[in-house]
């Protein structure tokens, strides 16, 4: 018999389905990868129970002869930045210590509604700040990957979703949730050789998932590849109305409508994102990129995304100007940790428990936040990077005129050795080159995975959709997909 | 004493000065659920027991607007024929405080959901319009309760996201009556609509005070903000006392600071409690978990169509149908006395009869007993009764009066005492005339003296006359027959 950890998401739903095992063998075997890979570090809390309770109950509907659930059978990680009803939710900082929620996010229940289990509770970038996993307040994940240099470097496993990616690619879960504000499914998928995809702005509820910065804040799965996406993400998805920025419509069947043809599709190749210093073997990758899909048939197209370069710097506003409110809520006053010096009046406990309860990026993105937004300066900043994310999204616009997705690189290089980036944020913020435009526009974008680069590291590649068109997203990464047969996985040395 | 149509003016050392006045009114929005959650907002629950995850600001919770009260803030604005903004945003108003869970308050800084509009008050003989700037929602904070224990300090969040309307007036008031005139206005108003109790106790309404002085014809002064003051009295007082302080700093020779300040009720004074080097930065952007408000025609006409007359309109109503300026400005003043002097037309009482009827009879009545119009033991269908039965000549006034007081003490109809009790007015000649020939019979000097030409003693054969018949005689009848008797 397989290694039922080999398997993915469809292959587990169907062989559920069809008795080939049962979904407690599949739930038994997760849980075991799960508790055999703490040097990982990729989880914070191991819930087995949750997923082998699950598990009974799609084995029971199959003995009873009921439809199963479309995740039936499938066990899968949830990023900490999920509330979880009953199960500890720190978003990795020591703020929300000993915080368990009485709620269950909507995107988690979307998920246990249909038939998903959960093995645990997944490791992240503080807050969902960082691109490294770094910024974690309880330990960084680290990679599975190693380079073939024979050196043991441990490297990053992208972030703020890391700990999604190194569980999904050390095969401890078939797929595992994660969020993305900037890049933060995209990037970790890439540097882990996996799929992860962030939908259109408001396709998946915000409810109960712990904000970083709502105007960008986007859940969205991570899977082995696009089809277990697109099954994945049509489980997450759907109108919510708890969350006023909700999409009111119907979710599509990406499943059924995944198509490897691109014929009669136009991609475009934005010339702005071909950075300064970026690695060939970027560019290379890039290049072969667009060999494939003009062999699944597409047209390419060059076009133009004037305003780029400013993505960045608009979203480095932004995004820290959003957090700094959004977490004025970790104050001590009633949940999470608390420091309360001797004599310490109201002032000074906020002061105290912040101190000591927030790391150190989530201070700095505090301050700017603070900064950006204070009277005297939030013309200059906040207003003016707003302007800016306008412009950004005209020039998609402008760009569909042309063509009907984007295709980039994921990230500027592969991934990167840890301590190797943090003592340099500006150095951390320039991974999100590539992911950070279509985050301000609001607009579906994929990771699919491409090749290895020299050191036998994953690189990927993005592709950038119109709004509300994840079907082309997911098709043209299919079609990218097909032809890279990417097979590559890290060797288990955990 | 002063002449009533001379401008408000402190009397100061160095001649007369002008004091500026401008309100903010915080309005507690008539709605069962808060701004943008679903949690009840009863007045006096146990503390914390009307609080969502939500309005407790756990992580990862979400604010939904709240329909009824964006309807109730948009009829509010069409009441004082203010602009209606069809798209207008939330803001964020970033600070920290124990009463405030999420560390912001959800407001509308930049782009408010009513505009301009203005309000017409009357302070004594002199009509004047104050100009309201804007109206916007924004949630209310919680409680802090010192008194609980000796050395904590315990929070209740029952009032955390319930919908206030900030009504911002233009600082076109001159004088503390104005001010007064102006509140009182806003609160009938806010009443007649039902987008706000009024209930200025129970903290339903409170106004933040703002007040320049200066001399006449000089530019606006500096000002200061007295925050919170919760009563017509207190407003009045605050600004009083402000203008005053404010006078006497400034010709002694001192500056005044633009500060926030707080009225102490007990002393009619204020005091600084922060001033602006040491305001808050509150950080106001745009809130990301909320998309801009948009109002579309159906929603408008709506909420135009659900508004009640208001008082303006009903007052001018009233003095059409002969009604005097004085009792309409009487019977409008509140809307529960507007509601019921309705209902009274309604039932068929012709309105000048009724409104005086109302303003002194009914309204002594609910005096003496202590009760408001909403539980007056009389209903306006039975008080209908008694005006038509006074109109058709069955009762005198002075037996409408006794059969009222019936009314008040049994709840019973007027018609129905009047029966049982045989208060019913006699207009049956034969029994007058036999009366008054006894009267006359009785008081021959009088009659004597009223033939001789004192014709002012006819009164006094009228008031024998009824009171040998009880009260019941109709008086025009008795008037009529005595005439004739007497010659």
């Amino acid at each position: 018999m397989t290694d039922l950890t080999d398997l993915g998401i469809r292959e587990i739903r169907d062989g559920v389905r069809e008795g080939t095992f049962s979904a407690r063998e599949v739930a038994t075997a997760f849980n075991a990868a799960v508790a055999g890979a703490k040097p990982l570090n990729a989880f914070l809390v191991e819930t087995p129970d949750h997923a082998l309770a699950a598990a009974d109950a799609a084995d029971a509907a199959r003995a009873a002869g009921e439809t199963l659930k479309p995740l039936a059978g499938v066990p899968i990680g949830m990023k900490d930045l999920f509330c979880t009803k009953g199960v500890a939710s720190t978003a990795a900082s020591h703020i929300l210590e000993g915080f368990t929620p009485q709620y269950e996010s909507t995107v988690s229940q979307n998920l246990w509604d249909a038939g998903a289990g959960m093995l645990g509770k997944l490791n992240m970038d503080q807050f969902a700040m960082g691109s490294s996993n770094e910024t974690s307040a309880f330990g960084n994940v680290i990679s599975p990957w190693r380079r073939n240099d024979g050196g043991n470097a441990a490297l990053a496993p992208g972030g703020s979703s890391g700990g999604s990616s190194a569980a999904v690619a050390a095969r401890l879960c078939p797929g595992a949730t994660g969020t993305d504000t900037g890049g933060s499914i995209r990037q970790p998928a890439a540097f882990t050789g996996i799929s992860g995809i962030k939908p259109t702005y408001g396709r998946c509820s915000r409810w109960g998932t712990i904000a970083f910065a709502s105007s960008l804040d986007q859940a969205g799965p991570m899977a082995r590849d696009v089809r277990d996406c697109a099954i994945m993400l049509e489980a997450m998805s759907g109108f919510d109305a708890k969350d006023a920025t909700s999409l009111d419509l119907p979710v599509p069947r990406w499943e059924q409508g995944l198509n490897a043809s691109l014929a009669g599709k136009r991609v475009g190749i934005p010339r702005e994102y071909r950075v300064d210093n970026m690695p060939e073997e970027i560019e290379a990758l890039w290049q072969q990129g667009i060999a494939w899909v003009k062999d699944a048939g597409a047209e390419i197209v060059e076009v133009s995304l004037p305003h780029t370069k400013y993505a960045l710097p608009a979203y480095y506003i932004i995004a820290p100007a959003e957090a700094s409110s959004n977490l004025a809520r970790y104050d001590g006053v009633r949940y999470g940790q608390r420091n309360l010096p001797d004599g310490a009046n109201l002032q000074a406990m906020y002061a105290a428990t912040r101190a000591a309860g927030f790391g150190e990026e989530v201070k700095r993105r505090i301050l700017i936040g603070t900064y950006v937004l204070s009277a005297g300066f939030y013309d200059a900043y906040f207003t003016q990077a707003s302007k800016v994310r306008t412009l950004i999204a005209r020039d998609f616009e402008h760009a569909w005129d042309k063509c009907d997705v984007l295709l980039t690189p994921t990230a500027p290089s592969a991934a990167f050795a840890l301590g190797e980036k943090s003592a340099d944020p500006l150095a951390m913020y320039l991974n999100d080159v590539f992911t950070v435009p279509s985050s301000l526009a609001g607009l579906p974008a994929m990771s699919v995975p491409g090749g290895l680069d020299r050191a036998g590291l994953p690189l990927g590649l993005q592709v950038i959709g119109k709004a509300l068109d994840e079907q082309g997203v997911l098709n043209a990464a299919l079609a990218i997909e097909e032809r890279a047969g990417f097979v590559a996985r890290p060797q288990a040395w955990w | 004493m002063a002449d009533a149509t001379a401008p408000y003016r402190i009397k100061g050392a160095t001649g007369d000065w002008e004091v500026v006045i401008g309100l903010e009114v915080h309005a507690q929005v008539t709605s069962n659920a808060k701004l943008f959650s679903g949690a009840a907002t009863a007045f006096g629950a146990e503390p914390n027991s009307q609080v969502s995850l939500i309005d407790a600001a756990m992580p990862g919770m979400l604010p939904v607007p709240n329909r009824e009260c964006i309807r109730q803030a948009v009829r509010t604005g069409m009441a004082i024929d203010a602009e209606i903004n069809r798209w207008s945003r939330f803001d964020r108003k970033n600070y920290f405080y124990a009463d405030l869970p999420q560390g912001y308050q959800i407001s509308q800084l930049y782009h408010p959901l009513v505009g301009e509009g203005s309000i017409e008050i009357e302070d004594g003989e002199a009509v004047k319009t104050i100009g309201v700037e804007r109206i916007h929602v924004e949630q209310d904070a919680g409680k802090l309760m010192h008194d609980q224990h000796p050395t904590r300090s315990y929070v209740d969040l029952n009032r955390s996201g319930v919908a206030l309307m900030e009504i911002v007036s233009r600082p076109d008031m001159r004088s503390p009556s104005e001010a007064g005139a102006y509140l009182r206005k806003l609160r009938a108003i806010l009443r007649y609509v039902g987008s706000c109790d009024g209930n200025m106790e129970e903290g339903s309404m409170r106004a933040d005070v703002n007040v320049s002085v200066r001399k006449p014809g000089d530019e606006l002064g500096t000002r200061t903000e007295t925050k919170n003051v919760n009563s017509v009295r207190f407003v009045m007082a605050a600004i009083e006392h402000e203008a005053n302080r404010q006078v006497e700093l400034l010709e002694s020779g001192g500056t005044i600071v633009q500060e926030t300040r707080l009225f102490n009720a007990d002393t009619g004074t204020t005091r600084s409690m922060r001033s602006k080097e040491d305001a808050h930065d509150y950080r106001y952007f745009p809130d990301p978990d909320l998309l801009p408000l948009e109002l579309d025609d159906a929603f408008l006409e709506e909420c135009r169509a659900s508004l009640p007359e208001l008082p303006d309109a009903k007052r001018k109503r009233y003095e059409a149908a002969g009604v005097t300026p004085y009792n309409a400005g009487v019977l409008t003043a509140e809307v529960e006395t507007a509601r019921w002097f309705d209902a009274l037309l309604e039932a068929g009482a012709a309105p000048v009869a009724a409104s005086n009827w109302v303003t002194g009879e009914l309204f002594g009545a609910l005096n003496r007993v202590g009760k408001d119009i909403t539980d007056s033991p009389v209903t306006p269908g039975q008080a209908a009764e008694l005006l038509a039965l006074v109109a058709d000549g069955t009762l005198s006034g002075s037996l409408a009066k006794q059969v009222f007081e019936v009314m008040l003490e049994t709840g019973d109809a007027p018609g129905k005492i009047v029966e049982e009790r045989g208060l019913k007015q006699t207009s049956d000649t034969g029994a007058i005339e036999a009366v008054i020939a006894e009267v006359l019979a009785k008081n021959p000097a009088q009659l004597e003296q009223y033939r001789g030409g004192k014709v002012a003693l006819f009164g006094f054969f009228v008031g024998q006359t009824m009171k040998a018949m009880g009260g019941k005689a109709n008086p025009g009848v008795v008037n009529e027959l005595l005439k004739k008797a007497l010659g």
